[in-house]
């Protein structure tokens, strides 16, 4: 009889399914996975080290470097931190900005998300299909902040600038035929809010598109039901937050529970999964495509009848107009101390948290009075999710280790920070 | 308490404070509230207890621990940049970091937690001062197994230790990384920078060559936030 034992397999860190830097440490017994040691941190940056060197209104490009697939949701917690701390309040239009941003987000990320899941389980074509409905709502980014990824759009006190009324046109190039060019250029005539309309009224069909590549499909199915159940009582105590709680069965949504900005004027529902397996959680990202998308809709229409200022008026905490600052001494002086020293919060401290597409994203800033923070902790939803690595692989195969990373859309730049 | 209080989230936090006084002031606890937050300050001996009935007590039934993380006080309130003394002596550049270290103080380092309960809709901060010398308090993570990784993280950036933790390594810093990069003694370009060496064909670590540099000084001045009747002497002063 030859002996028997387990024996350690090194999974990562640059294994194409690992979703970026993660290493796993697995000790299999033949193909059943006994322990799971994920070892994270090598994307670590030290953002919230270099935050403390930095003034508040500095910090914000690096928020888009924390979770880089649903960028301006990061924004919107540290803008909401900061404007806590401050006392300030967004007017309203740039709430609306923000929650339509915060939805086209929402739909990046699950596009993003159902890409690399289903490719890691099999099926290569859901990536392209998601990878193009991307590239439309990546150009919106492009067209309100100059950036397809990176946008730093939301400013603490409101946003950027005003959504462009033209929405920027296809060019000639060699690597694009003129037929080519004109299709994409048909949706593109109009204003930013035209495109994202007609881009809203198309994405239900293509969500219909997913699902019937997917939903019923036998491998899809085989792969992911009753692969990693958590029930509802071990996924609050394992401190899981957003889809990975609601696939559970527990109701709870930040854009419900605790409204900021303007989700309490908007209309949606809440997808909550019954098993908890990694199918529920699929089921419930797809619903919240189709309830973004909802919500896109609603604000598209407020915006086109509404508008107004996009910023706070109080020039101590946002620039002056470039024409203030070149014209008047006191735009020149309000603008040459918000860039050379930022402003000054009160003493406090605060915690603001969104419902970003992972989960939970929250900012807990604490404050001692100067113009950069003292201490910014930010809490990523993907590190708790990867804690509980051990405890969803246990007993499994080692095949579904990618179908529970995929599942848990997990993002390095946020876990390390 | 749930669904018989009114449900603005002021109600909330306004039910949720009365309890915390009525359960913990006796155990040495102080109950803060600021920007629609609560904050309680624990005594570290009373720690455990507290957590432990703030986990099961159906008045606070707080469910989920969001977050864990360490803060080092020993800057608190500090400037790189005099603006005080200024008008007899002129200005610092603020390019050199002044900040004068309280690395002994009794109280250095905090342990904070950010609890939240899914039945009341409320959340709640826990700070917990910690000894200097000893930085050391009980883990949570048989309360919430959530806290392991916060716990193991609050140890790695902070040296905060977790007494009854099963397994508290680094987690976020490098393999055999040596020292706490967030305590505020620890330079922002640490110690040691690595690189591949193409003689000795493997990876090898360097002391860091990068000049410390402070680009924007820290300043600070009462302006903004809760202090609205300051900013228009301020305005004139900036002015």
């Amino acid at each position: 009889m030859p002996e028997i034992r387990n024996y350690t397999l090194n999974f990562g860190p640059q294994h194409p399914a690992a979703h970026g830097v993660l290493r796993l440490v697995l000790e299999m017994d033949g193909e059943v996975i006994v322990r799971s040691d994920p070892h994270i941190g090598l994307l670590h940056r030290a953002t919230e080290k270099l935050a403390e060197t930095k003034p508040y209104n500095q910090c914000l490009p690096y928020m888009d470097r924390l979770d880089y697939v649903s960028m301006m949701c990061n924004e919107h917690a540290y803008s909401l931190a900061v404007e806590r701390l401050l006392g300030i309040e967004a007017p309203e239009r740039a709430q609306y900005i923000r929650v339509m941003f915060d939805e086209i987000t929402r739909i990046l990320n699950h596009l993003m998300w159902i890409g690399t899941h289903a490719l890691d389980v099999g099926a290569m074509t859901m990536f392209l299909y998601a990878f193009r409905e991307r590239e439309d709502l990546m150009d919106c980014y492009e067209a309100v902040s100059g950036a397809r990824l990176h946008a730093a759009y939301y400013r603490p006190g409101g946003v950027y600038r005003d959504l462009p009324d033209v929405m920027p046109r296809v060019e000639n190039n060699r690597f694009r035929n003129a037929a080519e060019v004109n299709r994409l250029n048909s949706n593109r005539g109009g204003s930013l809010l035209d495109f994202i309309e007609d881009f809203t009224q198309r994405f239900p069909t293509y969500v219909d598109e997913y699902e019937t590549l997917l939903t019923d499909n036998r491998i899809w199915k085989q792969r992911t039901v009753g692969i990693a159940e958590v029930s509802p009582e071990r996924a609050m105590a394992l401190g899981f937050t957003g889809p990975m709680l609601r696939g559970s069965g527990v109701e709870w949504d930040l854009r419900k529970k605790q409204p900021y900005a303007v989700y309490d004027k908007v209309e949606f529902d809440i997808p909550v999964g019954v098993n908890g397996d990694c199918y529920d959680r699929y089921l419930v990202r797809m619903e919240e495509m189709r309830q973004s998308n909802c919500i896109i809709k609603q604000c598209v229409t407020w915006l086109r009848e509404n508008s107004g200022p996009i910023m706070v008026d109080n020039h101590k905490f946002a620039p002056p107009s470039r024409k203030a600052m070149k014209e008047e001494m006191e735009g020149l002086i309000h603008h040459f101390k918000f860039f050379s020293e930022g402003y000054c919060p009160a003493p406090g401290e605060v915690y603001a948290a969104v419902e970003a597409p992972k989960g939970e994203f929250g900012v807990y800033a604490v404050s001692d009075g100067a113009n950069k923070p003292y201490r910014l902790k930010l809490r990523a939803p993907g590190f708790a999710h990867i804690a509980a690595m051990d405890e969803m692989t246990k007993g499994h195969m080692l095949a579904d280790v990618v179908a529970v990373i995929g599942t848990m859309d997990v993002v390095f730049g946020e876990i390390d920070r | 308490m749930s669904n018989n209080v009114a449900n603005t989230p002021e109600a909330r936090l306004e039910s949720l404070a009365s309890s915390l006084k009525e359960s913990f002031s006796a155990k040495g606890c102080e109950i803060m509230e600021h920007l629609s937050e609560v904050t309680m300050i624990v005594p570290r001996e009373e720690f455990r207890s507290v957590v432990q009935s703030l986990r099961d007590l159906p008045q606070f039934s707080f469910e989920e621990m969001i977050d864990i993380c360490g803060i080092d006080y020993s800057t608190y309130g500090q400037e790189e940049w005099q603006t005080k003394g200024a008008p007899n002596s002129g200005y610092g550049r603020g390019v050199e970091n002044l900040s004068d270290l309280d690395a002994d103080a009794e109280e250095r380092f905090a342990s904070v937690y950010h609890l939240l309960s899914i039945t009341n809709n409320v959340r709640l901060r826990l700070r917990i001062m910690l000894n200097t010398a000893c930085p050391e308090i009980e883990s949570v993570n048989d309360l919430w197994p959530a806290a392991n990784w916060f716990e193991r993280e609050a140890f790695d950036l902070y040296g905060i230790l977790y007494s009854g933790h099963p397994d508290l390594r680094r987690i976020l810093t490098d393999y055999g990384f040596i020292g706490h990069p967030f305590r505020k003694d620890f330079p922002l370009e640490g110690y040691v920078e690595m690189r591949y060496d193409a003689d000795k064909k493997r990876v090898i670590y360097e002391p860091v060559d990068i000049e410390p540099r402070t680009l924007v000084p820290r300043v600070i001045r009462n302006e903004g936030g809760s202090l609205p009747e300051n900013q228009d002497k301020q305005d004139s002063v900036d002015a």
